[in-house]
């Protein structure tokens, strides 16, 4: 494909004119874009409308899988996770997020040097370089019920009655596994904030301060308005990971105990993998696709009217 | 630059952006008193929380077995114990894990940086019909559930002879990440200086030489970034590789450890050691791409 763009020597490769030779280069991705995502999704729709159990011929059933799924207690119970991982993943995060950024920037920063603020910013960063999978490890490991650390450090100062079986008590394992995301999440949140704060005038703290507006009316006035782009962008991107989070399931829990923490991203991936409902786990990500989508599209919409155009 | 930075929510490393010292810094330092310390006091316990878990990986890895029953997770090793970190390497074959896992991710970030760099070629400079509906297109790429497409990107793989091999896993990871390479390369190279490729054309060159002399040198930089971008994102993925390589033999670091899950539960410092092998490797390119990325942020800022 590259031959034909190179027979023609008078070919103008400025923009606007004669751009029919430059789709030859948009060939290698949408070839590629067909075969891992648009023939897949087509086919993975058709698998929702059938039962099939991997082997064999699936047998079509029309929307019995969704009619299934709207009556499903583990459905839409796993859509109600998804909403506390909303919390935990991009709620938490921003709002600590901001916080921990704006104190940093403004406050640590002008008072102790940029090297300290540097060097706090680099340790929340930190758990957001770790592969979720080793994240997941390290805190089984600390939830552990009798040797866990968690648990060794509340008998020790005494408090032994709060030690639980953080993960494997119903009542607590989503909050357990919350703490871990938030864990993880922080970083990004803050380093984001940090750099759009960067990016902020500082006379306009200035003039503020010279009004006599202290630290809060400023973080309030200033602050908080400076950064709504970052805001939106950290909000939206993290809502959506939130709706997608699969691996610290399947580290942490498995989505148990019970269906405590399952979530429709582990509870696809159950029904395909493990009890062979191929059909059904085809209708439960179907339905996760098109939520995750409408949303982000809903959301960059959104964002994008109240900032800048999509591409300039 | 916010987009372009945030659009994918893992890695992005904290040197990238340094807090710039801004206007009312430039006479002395702000009056410390006793809230400065307070304030950073309470940030420091919060930094050292959020240490907290790497350093009872690194305490209890190095503990012996009896010191553990003895002591408990939060005591100091009477002495460097390596049997857990070596018995738990050897174990899982950690090093075929490593060289999988370095394969998969180099291969993926070169692939799909170049598949980038072709679409937004046409995209960005080409400016072909169209383009704003083929990145959104695109788009759906990065924002669809791995779900959608999982059972049957698991029997298409299968029927091509591609399934629990690496190869299979590289191309789908390429062609997934490169959706989000496309979208950041594109801005960028719509920006791309007209003059440069006026002359370009007066100098007769073809599309093809364009790209190549001019359009590659000048986009390495960016080119960089989003190599390294996809080199961590390949590194930390976890389910693809989970799905698509079943095999003891052609696991990535990352499924290796998330099978550990629920095992070892009667050895306490044998999960202390497998996350700390975890945590190394990610600590060692945290190291080396730091200065790349520092580099890509400050082009973005240009931007």
């Amino acid at each position: 494909m590259t031959q034909l763009s190179v027979q023609r020597p008078n070919a103008r490769p400025n923009r606007g004119e004669r751009p029919g030779g430059y789709y030859w280069y948009i060939v290698p991705g949408a070839v590629g874009f067909i075969a891992i995502v648009l023939l897949p999704f087509a086919m993975n729709i058709w698998y929702s409308l059938t039962r099939w159990s991997g082997v064999g011929i699936p047998q079509f059933i029309g929307l019995e899988n969704y009619a299934r799924l709207f009556v499903d207690q583990t459905f839409w119970a796993s859509f109600l996770h998804s909403a506390a991982f909303i919390v935990a993943m991009a709620i938490i995060p921003t709002a600590f997020g901001v916080f921990i950024a704006a104190v940093l920037f403004d406050y640590i920063s002008p008072r102790f040097g940029t090297r300290i603020a540097s060097f706090l910013r680099a340790t929340f960063y930190l758990p957001q370089i770790l592969p979720i999978a080793v994240a997941g490890v390290l805190w089984s490991w600390m939830y552990q019920p009798q040797y866990g650390i968690i648990n060794t450090i509340l008998r020790n100062v005494g408090m032994g009655d709060l030690a639980q079986n953080w993960l494997g008590d119903s009542d607590f394992a989503i909050y357990a596994v919350m703490n871990v995301l938030i864990w993880l999440r922080i970083g990004y949140t803050v380093v984001i904030f940090m750099a759009g704060l960067s990016r902020v005038d500082p006379a306009l703290h200035e003039a503020a301060e010279i009004d006599g507006a202290g630290w809060f009316q400023r973080f309030r006035a200033i602050t908080l308005n400076q950064l709504r782009p970052e805001i939106a962008v950290v909000l939206i991107t993290t809502s959506v990971a939130a709706l997608k989070v699969f691996a610290p399931i399947f580290v942490l829990t498995g989505g148990g105990p019970g269906t405590a923490t399952i979530v429709p991203a582990y509870f696809s991936f159950t029904n395909f993998f493990t009890t062979n409902r191929v059909g059904y786990g085809a209708a439960i990500a179907t339905v996760l696709a098109v939520l995750v989508t409408v949303i982000a599209v809903a959301l960059l919409r959104y964002q994008t009217r109240n900032t800048e155009g999509f591409e300039k | 630059m916010t987009i372009d930075t945030a659009v994918r929510e893992e890695v992005i490393p904290a040197q990238t952006v340094r807090p710039a010292p801004s206007g009312r810094r430039r006479n002395a330092r702000a009056h410390r008193g006793v809230s400065g310390w307070a304030v950073l006091a309470l940030l420091v316990v919060a930094a050292l929380l959020m240490l907290f878990p790497f350093w009872v990986a690194i305490v209890n890895a190095f503990k012996p077995p009896a010191d553990y029953i003895a002591d408990g997770p939060i005591s100091i090793p009477t002495q460097l114990d390596f049997t857990a970190l070596v018995d738990f390497w050897n174990g899982v074959n950690f090093n075929q894990k490593l060289l999988n896992s370095l394969i998969v991710s180099g291969s993926v970030a070169i692939l799909a940086a170049a598949l980038s760099l072709l679409s937004a070629f046409a995209i960005g400079i080409g400016r072909i019909r169209g383009r704003v509906w083929v990145l959104a297109v695109f788009m759906v790429a990065f924002t669809i559930p791995q779900e959608a497409l999982v059972y049957p990107l698991f029997v298409l793989s299968r029927d091509l002879y591609l399934y629990d091999t690496l190869a299979g896993v590289i191309i789908i990871l390429a062609v997934l990440q490169s959706a989000f390479g496309t979208y950041m390369l594109s801005s960028v190279l719509g920006a791309f200086p007209l003059e440069v490729l006026e002359a370009a054309r007066l100098d007769g060159a073809t599309r093809f030489q364009t790209l190549r002399l001019i359009v590659f040198p000048l986009t390495r930089p960016t080119l960089a970034v989003l190599i390294t971008f996809f080199f961590i994102w390949t590194w930390n993925d976890f389910f693809l590789p989970l799905v698509m390589l079943p095999s003891a033999g052609n696991q990535t670091v990352s499924v290796a450890l998330g099978a550990l899950s629920g095992q070892y539960t009667s050895d306490p410092t044998a999960l202390a050691a497998a996350s700390l092998a975890g945590i190394l490797p990610a600590i060692v390119f945290f190291l080396i791409f730091q200065r790349t990325l520092m580099r890509g942020v400050n082009l973005g800022a240009i931007k």
